[in-house]
């Protein structure tokens, strides 16, 4: 086998960790609340900017940079649930997309207001590691350990305690739960700092390996709802393979061709999927 | 009959404008509003019927770049480019609307696969960087002497008359869907697609009709719009940024009536004209914040856009009482 093409394999999963914490976070949000949150990626851009402005313009310590990025980026996400989600809960959901849209178009702007166009990185310069005649990047591979680590963490959390079951329950049947002695309104925040946690984490670990700037979340945010739909939106273990499955399509996809094509061929994958399996591909309905 | 008075005057305004327009920059800001507004009221044709499409951006960018690629590489006239644009993004259209409609991808998950159809064109215009110059954009080869063989030309005025033909002609298209028995057919498939089937609507071609317009209309728009403005970019032109400016303006004027979409073209111009003139290049960035707040109070406050805001006013004013009939 072509050492490439296994160094292109090898990048495709370390790629798609991060992908899939996001399409985690995502499917969590619509799972719950039944909401798509369009604004996702951008939140991740806001994460990455707490981080550029803490550690590499302000030095703090990077771990600390990291712990408020990621509270920032979770009480973000509580104010947007409060803001826009919660006055249109009823709405159609087509209504709701577009309002999480509208804030896409906010915080783009915002950030290019505050922050101009430039293109910022923290200035972290983390070791290639190099196998064989491969290189793999050692940022990249941190990004990929804590993103399992989130998954598992966050399995651990809906599967064991009160509250991850609470929003379990909350997702299966939205009418009973009440009766159940447990407060939607509660569960909706909580879920939607959950889901701007995990938006914080991602951008902590994209931080470094990207340089940041207001429209970085254009890059990824389309791809993560493809995934979403993929695995089945609301369906996280589906969300996790899909992951995979299309950070590959991308990584070989880019190694035969070059990254648009790549990207091309990972939206064809996905609108051909749909055709096919509509509910997802893990669904067993 | 006597409606139609005030839409005369209105259109005879319109025709004389280019004579009392007060510069050359009032009348590039008419001929934007004409072509986006037409832009939007195609979208709204789709979008009024519960399709939402966040992939107008494909359709934009292939009439767009189908014709300024065939004149720069073989000299083809855009009255023949465009045209082929437009050929191109039906076919677009139909090899995703089909399988949508008939497989049944609809609310969400229409929504998603057309935005991934946005960024598919988006990247395949970068992907061809040999042609189309990539993230940097192309410009139309210019032509020494202005032509309407070359669809170019030096006085804004043959544009502002293409503009607002092309403009005209969107707001028939509309009437024409709405007076249509398709519009009643489509109507009763946005508010329920099993039952619109079980009374032998055939669910498939009405969806596939409309969507098919929208794209020729919109394709139509692309090409224009890149004659105009002589300049084309794949993130103007195409993938998710301009697909959801699209949605946006033609939400916060009003999908679902006839001028609507135009207002929403009017506003989003005009705003963005406004505050990028007041704030300069000093704030960047601050004409598109004040845009995306309003944006989102606009969907969840007025969802049926400032037309559809004033016209249920009209509406909700106290009729005349009426005799009974007799």
């Amino acid at each position: 086998m072509d050492i490439y093409l296994l160094e292109s394999l090898i990048n495709g999963l370390l790629l798609g960790g991060v992908l899939a914490l996001l399409a985690l976070g995502l499917n969590l949000i619509f799972g719950v609340i039944d909401v798509v949150w369009i604004a996702y990626a951008e939140l991740v851009m806001c994460g990455m900017y707490v981080v550029y402005w803490l550690h590499g313009f302000y030095h703090w310590p990077l771990p600390l940079a990291a712990l408020l990025a990621i509270l920032t980026v979770a009480a973000l996400g509580v104010l947007l649930h409060q803001l826009i989600i919660a006055p249109i809960l009823g709405s159609p959901a087509i209504n709701q997309l577009l309002a999480t849209g509208g804030l896409l178009f906010f915080l783009q702007s915002f950030a290019t207001l505050l922050f101009g166009t430039d293109f910022h990185n923290i200035g972290l310069r983390l070791p290639i590691l190099e196998i064989g005649e491969m290189s793999i990047s050692f940022a990249r591979l941190i990004a990929f350990a804590a993103a399992v680590l989130g998954a598992g963490a966050l399995y651990l959390f809906l599967a064991k305690s009160f509250l991850g079951t609470a929003i379990r329950a909350i997702g299966q049947d939205r009418g009973i739960i009440g009766l159940m002695g447990v407060d939607q309104r509660r569960i909706y925040l909580l879920t939607s700092a959950i889901g701007g946690g995990l938006a914080g984490l991602a951008a902590c670990l994209l931080v470094l390996q990207y340089d940041v700037h207001p429209f970085i979340g254009l890059s990824f945010g389309p791809i993560t709802f493809m995934i979403c739909v993929l695995g089945g939106l609301g369906n996280m273990l589906g969300g996790f393979v899909a992951a995979f499955i299309m950070s590959e399509i991308i990584s070989v996809g880019g190694f035969y061709f070059s990254q648009e094509i790549g990207e091309v061929l990972a939206f064809v994958v996905f609108i051909a999927l749909i055709f096919v399996r509509p509910q997802g591909i893990l669904s067993r309905s | 009959m006597m409606a139609r008075a005030p839409w005369l005057a209105g259109l005879a305004a319109l025709v004389a404008l280019p004579w009392l327009a007060p510069s050359s920059y009032f009348l590039h800001i008419v001929i934007l509003i004409l072509i986006w507004g037409f832009i939007y009221t195609a979208w709204s044709l789709m979008g009024k019927f519960g399709l939402v499409s966040l992939g107008h951006g494909a359709f934009l960018g292939t009439g767009a770049y189908a014709s300024g690629l065939l004149w720069n590489f073989a000299g083809i006239t855009p009255w023949l480019g465009i045209p082929v644009g437009v050929a191109l993004a039906v076919l677009l259209a139909l090899v995703i609307g089909y399988p949508c409609f008939r497989l049944k991808v609809i609310g969400h998950y229409f929504a998603l696969v057309t935005l991934a159809l946005a960024e598919v064109a988006r990247l395949s215009i970068v992907a061809a960087r040999d042609l189309t110059g990539g993230s940097l954009g192309m410009t139309p080869n210019g032509v020494p002497t202005p032509s309407w063989f070359a669809l170019q030309f030096a006085d804004k005025r043959y544009f502002y008359a293409l503009a607002l033909v092309l403009w005209l002609f969107g707001l028939w298209v509309w009437r024409r869907v709405q007076a249509s028995i398709a519009s009643a057919a489509l109507e009763a498939i946005s508010e329920d697609e099993g039952a619109a089937a079980a009374i032998g609507i055939h669910v498939t071609r009405q969806k596939l009709r409309i969507t098919l317009i929208s794209a020729a209309m919109t394709a139509l728009g692309g090409g224009l719009y890149g004659q105009f403005v002589m300049y084309l970019n794949p993130d103007t032109l195409s993938g998710v940024g301009v697909s959801l400016q699209i949605v946006f303006a033609a939400i916060a004027g009003g999908m679902y009536s006839m001028l609507g979409p135009t207002v929403g073209a009017v506003l989003t111009i005009v705003l963005g004209e406004a505050l990028r003139v007041s704030f300069g290049t000093m704030w960047i960035g601050a004409a598109n914040t004040i845009y995306g707040i309003l944006l989102v109070l606009f969907i969840i406050y007025m969802p049926r856009g400032i037309v559809g805001l004033i016209v249920a006013r009209l509406r909700a004013q106290p009729l005349p009482i009426r005799r009974p009939a007799l």
